[in-house]
């Protein structure tokens, strides 16, 4: 019987690739382990070898075609035999391109990345309310994550000489995640460094490096493999301008994907906002929307004290609405209201706001009016618009991905209880992950996840409808 | 080790010779000083004191030109002097006042001198080495020819961010000598019983990096050493690495029960091999400086660390408003 291949998933969070080139044509022979094509995802361009063996019977997918979602067919393997006569009546989806139901892979039971809700959602819109971050009538480009974090790295070090990016796999490699892609051709070997795999030491010297005059820009692979240097994060970059009576300042910028990318388990699987935020000395980012990645990254790197800027993997693939202006920046330690509302207060940041604004738009449905707001920095937090908008609608509720004990979401509480106590009207849930080490399966890792749901059900519960 | 090696230069001149016996000398009457002001609760926390240990700063001093940065572990007070930072403002971080170098905010283990180049002062152990690592880097990315002395003890050299260091500095071939002030003892626990392999600097052979060990009792010793590493450095041939094997007299830090060593050992390297009295001795059998000089030297350090000390007692403790200064640097205007 014939075998289709299917477009494979490359990597945690791929939901769709390019057929770059068929290194085989139709009639050929297959043997497993046979590189019968390039696939290109987010993340690089990887050789995809045949698992049966058989001869290539028909090509389903054209190379060049872009944006073939995983698991549609590729191509049909014939066993001995067979013709690739029998095979046209049975070929299903010959036409991934004209697949308009762009949803339908994603149920695939195979296909975790996209079981998620956040994963399985289509370009992130924002709602339409007022945008203080640029002024009125600007055009606006559409941009992923990943290429704002790019153009703001390139803007800045076009800007400034003494900015240069660090890290592993951020030259040659084009970036792990892709995000560094094209700066090494850009700005060379010089001010893109390939570094070795030791985090305590490219960390230590980075901040040595800002000391000496520089703004680097640290890129961690992922933050769980900053845990090898979060010595010098605390204890070098955040403490010295302090014990020093304020002449070592240490202008860095120290940043990566941050908290679950999908199926890659508790070590790799882990939100550092809280234990960041927890540091005077240090400045925390954690941006949802392009326009704040790339207007954040930008004050970071201008900043002049050492910044966390916590990416998510899964967001680097969104797409969002971009200012196109020629200096777009974005302060730290403003947030931002991302949808007006009166009934209830959600405060979110980062991929929590997938799920704060997805909740928001269903609970509208319900005639329950939420406001969402963006912290956008986590320190310093500007818990002033919080405050202000839980007088008006007097409950809260917080979300984010991290574990629950010392959350943000407490120190928000807190924060709202000392300052607005008479205000509430329902006692604040914090939405957290669940306080599990990140497990590897499927069903488990989504029950460990935040929800939508869990969002919707604590705001039915704080304003009791 | 009763018999002392010659000196690796021996065409000192007299101005030099004295100069290195002042600067030594200033650091030990300081630390005893130090040591004092401790004793009477003036200075608090942990004080970690560098007599015995003089030769060393000295001595790659000596050999430094301005615009060369250092930077050192918690043991600091000697380097600071070395490198020329104000006694008084040294010994009023040690007092926490709002005189110190740190505006009483650092104390004996983090302190800085931007304008001396000295960047600390640091109080995990040997988290100095790539932040020192990385000052180098700054420096030939500038494109200029300072060399950067990194300091660490034998205990901080089984640290693994030493080698960290070490790769990424030979491989990028940086402007950085490092020191490593082998006192024989990582507070209690001696070299023997923490290190198999002897010799510390031949570890760097494993990353392709020179180094030497030099007799850190002898301060033209340690100079020669220090010249040709620097030498190597500035010729865009680093790093270099220096083992300077000298010996602390007092304990690791001020409450030290002292059971690790014998008293003996300690009293045998301060008659035979003190690193002070072996320059006084040149000064005098070669006739460079009479017993009259080296009085009146003593004494002009001893006003000089009697007004260090009295100035730490007078400077008033920080205002009460420092408590939120300093957490976060202005912001930068990079192109400004």
């Amino acid at each position: 019987m014939a075998t289709e291949i299917l477009m494979p998933a490359l990597s945690p969070t791929m939901e769709e690739g390019t057929l770059a080139k068929w290194l085989v044509k139709e009639g050929d022979e297959i043997t497993s382990g046979m590189i019968i094509a390039e696939i290109e995802t987010d993340k690089a361009t990887m050789e995809f070898e045949a698992v049966d063996e058989g001869t290539m019977g028909k090509i389903l997918i054209d190379e060049g075609t872009e944006g073939v979602k995983v698991n549609t067919p590729i191509a049909v393997l014939l066993e001995e035999g067979e013709s690739a006569d029998d095979i046209k009546a049975s070929a299903p989806a010959s036409d991934a391109k004209a697949d308009e139901k762009a949803e339908e892979p994603a149920k695939s039971d195979s296909d975790v990345a996209a079981d998620k809700p956040v994963a399985a959602q289509p370009a992130a819109e924002l709602p339409s309310v007022p945008e203080p971050d640029w002024p009125e009538g600007t055009e606006m480009k559409s941009m992923t994550v990943r290429e704002a974090l790019r153009e703001a790295m390139a803007e800045e070090m076009r800007r400034n000489d003494t900015v240069f990016l660090m890290g592993e796999e951020v030259g040659e490699y084009q970036g792990a995640y892709k995000i560094s892609q094209g700066l090494l051709d850009e700005f060379g070997a010089k001010r893109v460094i390939d570094t070795p795999i030791t985090e305590a030491g490219f960390t230590g010297l980075a901040v040595g490096a800002a000391w000496g005059g520089l703004n680097p820009i640290v890129e961690f692979m992922t933050f769980n493999f900053a845990m090898q240097a979060i010595d010098h994060l605390i204890n070098s970059a955040a403490k010295t301008n302090y014990m020093s009576g304020g002449q070592l300042p240490c202008p860095i910028v120290f940043r990566g994907p941050n908290g679950a990318a999908a199926r890659v388990a508790a070590q790799h699987s882990q939100d550092y906002a809280a234990w960041y935020s927890h540091i005077p000395g240090l400045k925390v980012v954690m941006p949802y929307s392009a326009a704040d990645a790339k207007g954040l990254l930008k004050s970071a790197i201008r900043d002049g004290n050492p910044v966390v800027f916590l990416e998510n993997e899964i967001l680097y693939g969104r797409t969002f609405e971009v200012p196109d202006m020629d200096d777009f920046t974005v302060p730290i330690g403003k947030a931002r209201i991302a949808r007006q509302g009166k009934d209830v207060t959600i405060v979110s940041f980062g991929i929590g706001m997938t799920y704060a604004l997805e909740a928001a738009e269903k609970l509208a449905a319900d005639g329950i009016d939420a406001e969402v707001i963006d912290l956008r920095t986590i320190r310093p937090m500007d818990t002033a618009t919080i405050i202000s908008s839980v007088k008006k609608t007097n409950r809260l509720v917080t979300v984010e991905e991290g574990f629950p004990q010392s959350s943000v979401g407490n120190f928000i509480s807190a924060t709202v209880m000392m300052e607005a106590f008479d205000y509430l009207d329902a006692p604040v849930i914090n939405l957290c992950g669940k306080d599990v080490p990140m497990p590897y399966a499927a069903n488990l890792e989504k029950l460990a996840l935040i929800t939508t749901d869990e969002v919707i059900e604590a705001v039915h519960k704080v304003t009791y409808r | 080790m009763a018999a002392r090696k010659t000196t690796g230069k021996s065409n000192v001149s007299a101005d030099e010779l004295l100069k290195y016996y002042k600067d030594m000398l200033l650091i030990r009457r300081f630390e005893e000083k130090a040591g004092q002001l401790y004793g009477m609760g003036l200075i608090g926390g942990f004080c970690h004191l560098y007599i015995g240990q003089e030769a060393v700063v000295v001595g790659l001093e000596a050999a430094a030109k301005d615009g060369d940065k250092r930077i050192t572990s918690y043991r600091d007070h000697g380097h600071m002097l070395a490198c020329g930072m104000d006694p008084k403002g040294v010994m009023a971080e040690l007092t926490g006042r709002e005189g110190g170098y740190s505006k009483g905010k650092g104390g004996s283990m983090h302190m800085f001198s931007k304008e001396k180049h000295f960047y600390g002062g640091h109080g995990i152990v040997g988290a100095q080495v790539p932040l020192g690592t990385g000052l180098g880097f700054a420096d030939k990315y500038k494109g200029n020819d300072n060399v950067t002395f990194v300091y660490f003890g034998d205990g901080a050299a089984n640290q693994g961010q030493v080698y960290e260091s070490y790769n990424m500095a030979e491989l990028w071939n940086l402007p950085v000598v490092y020191v490593i002030e082998n006192n024989q003892y990582a507070m209690g626990t001696s070299t023997k019983r923490s290190t198999k392999s002897p010799n510390l600097w031949e570890r760097g052979a494993a990353y392709g990096i020179k180094g030497e060990a030099v007799d850190g009792m002898d301060v033209m010793a340690v100079k020669a050493a220090g010249e040709k590493a620097i030498a190597a450095c500035r010729a865009g041939d680093g790093p270099y690495i220096l083992e300077v094997m000298t010996y602390r007299y007092r304990g690791h830090s001020m409450s030290d029960p002292a059971k690790y060593r014998t008293r003996e050992e300690v009293q045998k390297m301060r008659e035979e091999r003190d690193p002070i009295e072996r320059v006084r001795e040149m000064l005098t059998t070669g006739g460079l400086a009479t017993d009259e000089d080296l009085k009146a030297i003593d004494k002009e350090i001893k006003a000089v660390v009697n007004d260090s000390a009295e100035f730490a007692k007078d400077s008033p403790e920080p205002s009460l408003d420092e408590l939120w200064t300093d957490i976060y640097a202005a912001p930068q205007e990079a192109d400004a």
